[in-house]
């Protein structure tokens, strides 16, 4: 830990002799911002600030890899505990830190095997921080295991760009692994393509017919589908499936045995019902190592801007040898989080929403036919279907001032727009 | 650190904060706004600020199944479009793509489901299911055999299930328009 004698104490003769190889002189193709010597360094190990989001199979290589760069003010995040099918893989946390939360032994790990290094745990989840909180960070890795969580920092660091401040943009270094296959990817929000943006490029997670689960089952994944699918709704109700819950797990085990002996299915088993329910896709140390190599090297290039870095998508197949490819996953228009357009509306205090609509329908650069309004919840005027269009239609007679703060945002979708417009209302 | 800021300068520089609505908010708005449903289809919004759970109503002017009206739940979680909606028959009806359960069968709200989808093609899925129920991919297997080997049998079953009637035990919802 780095004590009274400041962090610079615990950095001994020699310590940073390979990096600071890349850190002393610029190269031929070095941008013209590289700052050689002292300056980058400096920016590096005492002001950079970086969050690991996860500290799972990836968010250990990423903290590890990150410590040993030279990064000194690390924070992390996890919602998770230990748990001893973690051991074989997440080489920060030992058989006494099973139940433990994962953030605060990695961080406990690291900070007594790197000195000098301060990590800074949070047992929770991302969506309990605001945005006071992700501004103080100069970059952010994520190593997670699900869409919607992604989904929602991606969504968050690009609603926290604001151009009066240059410090709100916050590049997103994003892995993800799935058995021998990964992929790493740069995201500066607004500026390139997004997590959004690549949503349809996602692999839908395993499904089967429902009608091949309830009538012809095959595979011991067919029975276990089946339990969870139809038979824990018929028989709870409302009752909710919690996959973390081994009372339900061994509930869904017993009912899936069944129905595989029934019909002559062999390879129903506790760990690949738990494995199906919860879609578990096996993690493969290696392609956590090389994913999260992947990814703390961007972080290391654009906190110290010493080579170009990756422009935007690194995948890695590793099933049959090992191929990679990179390529620049485009911006979409009609993205619905960085994509589509904003438009600053100054308006009298006595528009009403109809004069607003007809307003919006007259520009000409926009080429709008039938909107509809909402903002944040409240929904302002929806042209279909029917019986909301009759709930809002008497807020067409209303004043925009009455539904609205000045300053407000208002969503604005049409058939017309391939993309969503966001109208930013002032009163004149 | 590097410059992303200068990257940006050829954009246009009044790009602005957008609102904190989740992309599954803005897309559900969009699908539902631009809705095209025939006569036959008819969304109700129990609690109409709520664009994120609500009731369509199928009531085919042809087929076998006309003359009914079938009520199906939507819940749409907070990861649509990665993830289908949720759609459930809330009746209990005689086909053979439906269990007893109100489960469907039908391919795209399940293993076929891609974003690139939308609700509008689920309601037209859906309704399709009643003008051609579909036997090789049964849900109420009775059902499904009975529909490929003794089709007047099924027809009859249908047009008594519809009424409200019991067969072979199970009470079938009463179903017929009023």
């Amino acid at each position: 830990m780095a004590g009274s004698n400041g962090i610079a104490s615990q950095d001994w003769a020699g310590r940073y002799d390979h990096i600071d190889q890349i850190l002393n002189t610029p190269g031929p193709r070095t941008s013209p911002a590289f700052m050689a010597g002292d300056g980058v360094k400096d920016f590096l190990r005492n002001q950079a600030k970086i969050l690991v989001i996860g500290a799972g199979g990836l968010g250990c290589e990423i903290l590890a890899n990150l410590a040993l760069t030279g990064f000194k003010d690390i924070h992390v995040i996890d919602m998770d505990t230990i748990d001893i099918s973690n051991l074989n893989r997440q080489f920060l946390f030992r058989p006494k830190d099973v139940g433990q939360p994962k953030a605060t032994v990695a961080a406990e790990f690291i900070m007594k095997r790197v000195p000098g290094i301060k990590v800074t745990p949070y047992f929770g989840k991302i969506q309990d921080k605001d945005d006071e909180y992700y501004m103080q960070f100069n970059l952010v890795i994520c190593g997670l295991d699900s869409v919607e969580a992604r989904r929602w920092i991606n969504a968050t660091l690009v609603n926290l760009v604001d151009p009066e401040n240059l410090e709100s943009l916050k590049p997103l270094i994003d892995g993800g692994t799935e058995g021998f296959k990964g992929q790493a990817r740069v995201i500066l929000p607004t500026i390139t393509s997004c997590y959004e943006c690549s949503l349809d490029m996602l692999n839908k997670p395993t499904a089967f017919p429902i009608c091949t689960i309830a009538n012809t089952p095959r595979l011991p994944e067919h029975c276990i589908e089946w339990a969870s699918v139809l038979e824990w709704p018929r028989v709870h109700r409302d009752k909710k499936m919690d996959t973390d819950d081994p009372d339900h797990i061994n509930w869904l085990y017993t009912v899936a045995s069944a129905r595989a002996r029934e019909f002559k299915i062999e390879g129903v088993t506790w760990s690949l019902t738990q494995g199906v329910v919860k879609n578990i896709i096996p993690a493969i140390a290696s392609t956590n190592a090389i994913i999260a190599a992947a990814c703390c090297n961007e972080a290391f290039k654009i906190a110290t801007s010493s080579a170009a870095f990756l422009n935007n998508y690194f995948m890695l197949i590793g099933t049959e040898g090992v191929y990679s490819y990179t390529f620049e996953h485009e911006k979409r228009d009609d993205c619905p989080v960085c994509g589509g357009e904003s438009l600053e509306m100054s308006i009298g205090p006595e528009i009403t929403v109809e004069e607003l609509i007809d307003m919006l329908t007259e520009k000409q650069d926009i080429q709008i036919k039938k909107p509809s309004l909402s903002s944040g919840s409240i929904q302002i005027y929806l042209q279909a279907p029917p019986q909301l269009e009759a709930i809002t239609r008497p807020n067409l007679q209303k004043k925009v001032s009455e539904l609205l703060p000045t300053g407000g945002e208002v969503t604005v979708t049409a058939s017309t727009l391939p993309f969503n417009l966001s109208l930013n209302i002032t009163y004149k | 650190m590097i410059k992303i800021w200068s990257m940006k300068k050829n954009e246009d520089a009044a790009a602005k904060k957008k609102p904190k609505v989740s992309a599954a908010q803005i897309r559900v708005q969009k699908d539902l706004t631009e809705l095209d449903l025939p006569a036959t289809m008819q969304t109700n919004f129990p609690d109409p600020a709520d664009l994120l759970n609500f009731i369509l109503t199928i009531t085919p002017d042809e087929g076998m199944y006309k003359g009914g009206a079938f009520v199906f739940s939507f819940a749409i979680n907070s990861n649509y479009p990665h993830d289908p909606p949720k759609v459930k028959c809330t009746q209990t009806i005689y086909h053979p793509n439906v269990d007893l359960e109100g489960n469907v069968c039908l391919n795209i709200l399940r293993e076929d489901w891609k974003p690139v989808l939308n609700l509008n093609s689920v309601m037209v899925g859906l309704q399709y299911l009643f003008l051609e129920p579909n036997a090789d991919d049964p849900l109420n297997k009775e059902a499904a055999v009975e529909m490929s080997k003794a089709r007047d049998q099924f027809l009859s079953n249908v047009k008594s299930s519809m009424r409200g009637a019991n067969i072979k035990g199970v009470q079938y919802a009463n179903v017929l328009v009023r």
